[in-house]
């Protein structure tokens, strides 16, 4: 299939024009995603598409709007929702969790809610404390759901349109220092299946596990690496629930270790639902304890070097890896 | 419910509305006394609300709309559910948490839900239905109808911030929903008079300019007035309406609850004005309906609330392996076992 070169953005916003294209019961609604043509340019172009009725702009409301959609769900239609970033949504908390990821079990599966919500997740700067954190794993705790987070164009836009067409809630999450990013997209349609990790950069001798834009620490360890002749083999989970552990344990039944690189606070993150997956499967073929790097246990600070104390870095992770191999002295 | 509710001079309810209300509000009150029994023996478990004293409300919401209109409510649900067209027998077995429950067993006593019925839960986060219920109507708007989503909360849930949030939107957007509180006077244990200045509820509609107003919850023929009103407002593209209906729980807030917080004198002056009395009242005085007649009715309800119950002993529960059914639409989802 011919491809060509797009940014993030416009992959997220083919995804959903196709798809609305495709479906009239679909729509998308959140703040500035219309007039305003969305607060980060995802949504441009779709009010003049498809009319008021479809793409929707909203107060500040996230509560107020996402039970909106959610009752909508409910009742036939299928709602993209739309938060600005994803610290926002925990206003609206009590509709994804209370509502949206309950419904089909509640109501003995007469009444489900096909809805995706989506946005910006995590840091982007220094923004400070309260627009700074990583949102997967606490989502990821709550069963009803799924939950999506994508590092480049071409996963977005094939794993959206499949969170658009499937028939659970899911949680979308993306990176405001991601959407100017370009990749390569094909021309024509194609779909990504939710709940299928991919092996970014083959190798021998580590398994490096990230998503997100921790993709970007975890790949450039691995050119860091590669330098001193150490093998990594990247793995972008793009599907945090159902966590696709498979293709970890096939990388690691073949290195023998494994580093996971995250922007989730450490407890209870997603390295650590990992590392116990890996430990029961795949004991006999560690090498060495599964290792992680996370953002500090602790808020994200504004200063320039508190931010970089806080995130996860490459070259952090080179030394991590070497700790793993016994390489370090 | 019926084609015409009201006779020819359009001021007085027919004959037939008055007989549907009488057997409805009978049967939600008998089904109610049964499931506090139940609940006593410990068949019935976990919270449980019951709508004994409310009635009048389900009575005329019903007369006021039709069966495509969605209803949603909060966990005090039995009455509407059974309103709404679910029957008692799949109702009691969902008190009883058994597979043949409206349910499936899986959502119990504050989870009613009936899809066909278009009953849209049984909820149980107080005021999280309001927003979904804004929803329903979106829905409705969006896909073309004319139908209206009837969303009820508690004087409690007057209280959560998303109420406004909800009613800001609605009014925006011009939803076809009426917003129904059922003032029963009491949020759990706190009276309504101590959890805020505004003691009129349906004036908090004033701060978005919907129309709202005050009704009297004990007359089913005031429900049925103002809901129509309302509905008709709705279905003609006028938007949200608020209607406080005032009325009362004769019983505590749950089965667990004593009702300590207020006098016996205040629910014996509630109980003078019974909604079920009243419209065997009406029925005697007014309809000259004979003794036989009503007591075929009350035969009827009795015989339906005793077969609801024995459906529900004799139902199965839930198989293990329901554990892990209704939680996602894929049927093949990888679920964690370890």
């Amino acid at each position: 299939m011919a491809s060509r070169v797009i940014q993030f953005r416009e992959a997220l916003r083919e995804a959903m024009v196709e798809e609305m294209r495709r479906d009239d019961r679909v729509f998308l609604m959140g703040e500035e995603v219309a007039e305003y043509n969305g607060a980060y340019k995802v949504s441009q172009g779709m009010l003049e598409e498809f009319g008021s009725k479809r793409v929707i702009d909203t107060p500040i409301s996230e509560l107020g709007f996402s039970g909106i959609a959610v009752g909508a769900a409910q009742n036939g239609l299928r709602p993209i929702v739309e938060y600005m970033t994803w610290n926002f949504a925990v206003l609206s908390l009590d509709q994804i969790l209370n509502t949206a990821s309950k419904l089909l079990a509640m109501s003995g599966g007469q009444v489900g809610c096909p809805i995706v919500f989506r946005g910006p997740n995590g840091s982007a700067g220094q923004l400070g404390a309260q627009h700074s954190t990583a949102f997967e794993n606490l989502y990821a705790n709550i069963p009803g759901l799924k939950v999506i987070s994508v590092s480049n164009p071409y996963d977005a836009k094939g794993l959206l349109k499949s969170a658009i067409r499937d028939d659970d809630p899911v949680v979308f999450m993306e990176s405001e220092v991601m959407y100017g990013e370009k990749g390569e997209v094909p021309e024509g349609e194609y779909l990504i299946p939710i709940g299928k990790a991919d092996v970014k950069r083959p190798g021998t001798d580590i398994t490096l596990v990230s998503f997100n834009k921790m993709m970007k620490v975890a790949l450039g360890a691995a050119e860091e690496l590669a330098k001193e002749g150490i093998s990594a083999e990247v793995i972008d989970l793009r599907t945090i629930r159902p966590l696709d552990w498979m293709t970890v344990l096939e990388s690691v039944k073949k290195t023998n270790r494994l580093v996971i690189v995250e922007e989730q606070w450490p407890f209870g993150s997603i390295s650590s639902e990992l590392a116990y997956r890996i430990q029961k499967e795949a004991f006999d073929y560690l090498d060495a304890p599964v290792r992680r790097i996370t953002s500090a246990d602790a808020p994200m600070h504004y200063a320039p070097t508190l931010v970089a104390a806080y995130l996860p870095d490459i070259a952090r992770t080179v030394n991590l890896v070497k700790e793993s191999m016994y390489l370090n002295k | 419910m019926f084609v015409s509710t009201k006779t020819k001079d359009a001021t007085r309810f027919t004959k037939e509305t008055y007989l549907y209300w009488y057997e409805l509000m009978l049967l939600l009150r008998r089904f109610e006394e049964k499931a506090g029994q139940l609940y006593g023996m410990q068949k019935i478990r976990g919270f449980c609300h019951l709508y004994i004293g409310q009635e009048a409300i389900a009575a005329g919401c019903m007369t006021a709309t039709r069966p495509e209109d969605p209803f949603i409510t909060a966990y005090r649900d039995h009455g509407l559910a059974i309103a709404k067209g679910i029957s008692a027998k799949s109702c009691m077995a969902e008190l009883f948490g058994k597979a043949t429950g409206c349910s499936k067993g899986k959502g119990g006593s504050m989870h009613f839900f009936g899809h066909k019925e278009r009953f849209f839960g049984g909820h149980g986060i107080v005021g999280g239905q309001i927003g979904p219920g804004a929803g329903l109507a979106f829905a409705e708007q969006y896909k073309g109808t004319d139908n209206v989503s009837l969303t009820f909360f508690g004087d409690g849930a007057a209280r959560q911030g998303v109420i406004h949030e909800t009613f800001n939107l609605a009014m925006l957007w011009k939803l076809p929903v009426v917003f129904i509180c059922e003032n029963n006077y009491y949020a759990m244990g706190t009276s309504v008079e101590r959890t805020s200045n505004v003691i009129d509820i349906y004036k908090l509609a004033d701060g978005y300019e919907m129309p709202g107003d005050s009704v009297d919850g004990m007359s089913p023929e005031a429900v049925h007035e103002s809901v129509a009103r309302a509905v008709k407002r709705a279905r003609e593209g006028g938007g949200p309406t608020l209607l406080e209906i005032k009325t009362y729980r004769y019983k505590g807030h749950s089965m667990s609850d004593p009702a300590k917080y207020r006098t016996k004198e205040e629910v014996e002056e509630y109980k003078e004005r019974d909604p079920i009395d009243y419209t065997l009242g009406k029925l005697q005085n007014e309809f000259q309906v004979s003794e036989e007649e009503i007591e075929k009715i009350n035969e009827r309800v009795k015989h339906e609330v005793e077969e609801a119950v024995q459906f529900a002993e004799e139902s199965p529960f839930p198989d293990a392996s329901e554990l892990l059914k209704d939680i996602y639409v894929q049927k093949d989802y990888p679920f964690i076992m370890d």
